[in-house]
């Protein structure tokens, strides 16, 4: 175990340079106008991720945001266990008629002022998944989305990317 | 096993099904197939429902020959196999509520996925009804003196899938685990159903995020069976690599994982690396970090890219250089031994009894690998082990996705030295009428299931069963006499799917 530890010392960061806040990201929250909220957090958001019926996928590349290379928290971000201590869902999947409920109740727990992040492809309108008797179809059929992260599933630059542009808009305020 | 052949010697056999034979069976034959699967001298791959008929896939211990055998439902019931065979009840539920067909004599007669938030009942059936009134979900009763209950989930504390636990506990120790699952329903088979080819690869591909090369590839065996086409060669190795990624980064993602679970985090971070590596080379050569989309019935999508083999080439000398060590560092760290040996162990009869596959089978002695087993190309042609353990807790577990990890790099050597020019992919020509096929494939948790009845290149009915199916409830068990803090420790050393088991 030493050797690893001491070469941690040696060896540079694996972690890469962060990317420029999403464009097309900073666009759909400018439509939102919610100043004096956004300006009582500050630069550090803590983030509860929700899984409403994705295929799994979207989670991978989540989980992939506290690897070495992405280091979600350099940036002030940082996932947590429950919902009383968050300020954004971060929400997965078309929302299955199964979990609107448990979507529900877990935004209800949510202290304001909060954000709802759709992510994926399916989170915006069901995606594939669209129709099913079994799915309601997209995060914002349940609870207000404030911003959209699409991909199946979005790669972990796209999720950083938007996430920035979230914390950016926010302590912009 | 003359007993399993002779009763389906005796059935009305249907044409068309490929590659196994599917037999018409009477309610009397299908408790005899209960009888033998009860007995243990074969083994259970599937039982799911298809309008007013139940079929069953059965494999004998011996050869691992494969039967599909069906029974038609004219009263909208039929004999239940969970009554003689345990690890049928889930599926049976599942098709009461699903179909509304009743499994005759079952002990277990409460719903299975569906949690009463549709707006139909028994949505696949012919004739769906309206919902009545729901009623609340009886567990199981537990009874003694100092015991509490913990109820955890749909949402769970990490970033993890839905699901509800509900332990009952004696102090700290488990006494009884039971699951209800369901949250991620998405309705994929009725999706399914009337879609083409094409678009069902797709919906196949999104059941499992984390196994979606296992699944498109169990998808396309059974079209390709269905269709009876061969495939390219150069398809065939394409394929395999793709799924030789996907379970080194799987291995890789739960191997860190449970030693996160156990708080040693050091691991996690490496294993986190290692797993990043191996989805940048399948980006690089797929153009897809989980390869979605890339395996399709009559081949594969996408050539590897020109620079794809050297990119996976540079990533297996890394994991070569470091992933020894981690070893090392898992194998000698005693604070982490502590945890994971002889914790949450699964006995070598249950693993039989439920045909668990991948490394929950193998680390309690189960051997089958669909790879060899049904050595489907190129793994005829490929040389590999099946790592077999017998302690079957976690830390044995660990060691099978450890073993696995160093087989799968030697896959990957050989599938990239010998790799085949040509096409990569076959056109899909519509046969006249209905076509049945089975497919499986082996992913990294177990071997996936699929079966589907075509019309021309259109899906008529397609049934995907994942390996959870017969992993969910051992968790059960493993958790049993262990303390709750160890919950999370077991769980994923099982790393069973949620989405693929709610479909």
């Amino acid at each position: 175990m030493r050797r690893t530890l001491l070469e941690g010392f040696t060896h540079s960061p694996l972690t890469e340079p962060p990317p420029s806040a999403d464009d097309a990201a900073l666009a759909e929250l400018a439509a939102k106008v919610d100043g004096a909220a956004r300006r009582r957090l500050g630069r550090s958001l803590s983030i509860r991720e929700v899984d409403a019926g994705s295929c799994n996928g979207c989670e991978l590349e989540i989980h992939a945001l506290n690897n070495a290379f992405y280091d979600l928290e350099r940036f002030g971000l940082r996932f947590v266990a429950s919902p009383r201590h968050a300020d954004v869902l971060l929400v997965t999947g078309p929302v299955t008629k199964n979990m609107r409920e448990a979507l529900q109740r877990t935004y209800n727990a949510t202290p304001d002022p909060k954000w709802v992040v759709a992510v994926g492809d399916c989170a915006l309108d069901g995606g594939m998944f669209a129709g099913s008797y079994a799915v309601t179809g997209g995060v914002s059929s349940v609870v207000p989305v404030d911003l959209h992260i699409r991909g199946c599933p979005p790669r972990p630059l796209d999720l950083l990317k938007g996430l920035l542009a979230l914390l950016e808009w926010q302590s912009a305020g | 096993m003359a007993a399993l052949a002779d009763i389906i010697a005796q059935a009305r056999r249907v044409d068309g099904h490929r590659p196994w034979p599917r037999a018409v069976v009477t309610p009397d034959a299908w408790r005899a197939v209960a009888a033998e699967l009860a007995a243990g001298h074969a083994t259970l791959l599937g039982l799911w429902g298809d309008g007013g008929a139940v079929h069953m896939a059965v494999m004998s211990e011996v050869g691992y020959d494969i039967n599909v055998v069906s029974v038609e439902c004219p009263d909208g019931n039929f004999p239940s196999v969970g009554a003689l065979h345990p690890p049928a009840i889930r599926l049976e539920r599942a098709i009461k509520s699903l179909y509304g067909l009743e499994p005759i004599g079952a002990t277990d007669t409460r719903p299975w996925l569906d949690l009463g938030f549709w707006d139909v009942q028994h949505p696949l059936s012919a004739h769906p009804q309206q919902p009545g009134e729901p009623t609340p979900y009886a567990f199981l009763p537990v009874q003694g003196e100092g015991l509490h209950r913990i109820p955890v989930g749909p949402v769970h504390a990490g970033i993890i899938e839905p699901g509800h636990f509900r332990f009952t506990a004696n102090g700290e120790t488990v006494v009884r685990l039971e699951q209800r699952l369901g949250y991620v329903h998405k309705g994929i088979e009725s999706l399914l159903a009337g879609a083409t080819v094409e678009k069902a690869a797709q919906l196949a591909g999104r059941t499992s995020g984390d196994s979606t090369v296992a699944y498109a590839l169990a998808f396309a065996h059974a079209v390709e069976a269905a269709l009876n086409i061969a495939v390219p060669p150069r398809a065939h190795y394409l394929r395999a690599l793709m799924a030789e990624l996907e379970r080194l980064a799987n291995h890789f993602g739960d191997i860190g994982a449970i030693c996160n679970d156990a708080s040693f985090t050091l691991m996690h971070a490496h294993c986190g690396i290692l797993r990043e590596r191996v989805l940048r080379a399948a980006d690089a050569c797929f153009g897809h970090r989980l390869m979605m989309d890339g395996i399709v019935p009559g081949g594969v999508a996408r050539d590897i890219a020109a620079d794809g083999g050297m990119r996976v080439k540079d990533t297996l000398a890394e994991i070569r250089w470091r992933f020894p060590r981690l070893v090392e560092l898992y194998d000698n760290t005693a604070s982490l031994q502590d945890r994971t040996v002889k914790t949450g162990v699964v006995s070598a009869e249950l693993v039989r009894q439920f045909g668990a596959g991948g490394y929950v089978g193998r680390a309690s002695g189960r051997a089958f690998d669909a790879r060899k087993a049904q050595a489907y190309p190129p793994y005829d042609r490929l040389e590999f082990e099946v790592p077999v353990l017998t302690a079957g807790d976690v830390n044995a577990r660990v060691w099978v996705r450890i073993r696995e990890v160093e087989q799968s790099l030697a896959l990957v050597d050989q599938i990239l030295a010998r790799l085949p020019d040509g096409a990569i992919a076959v056109r899909l020509t519509a046969p006249a009428g209905i076509s049945e096929g089975f497919g499986l494939a082996e992913g990294f948790r177990g071997d996936v299931l699929a079966w589907l009845r075509l019309d021309g290149l259109r899906v008529v009915r397609c049934h995907l069963r994942d390996p959870s199916w017969f992993q969910w409830p051992l968790l059960e068990a493993a958790i049993e006499n262990n303390i709750v803090a160890d919950f999370p420790l077991c769980n994923k050393s099982f790393n069973c799917s949620y989405s693929g088991h709610d479909l």
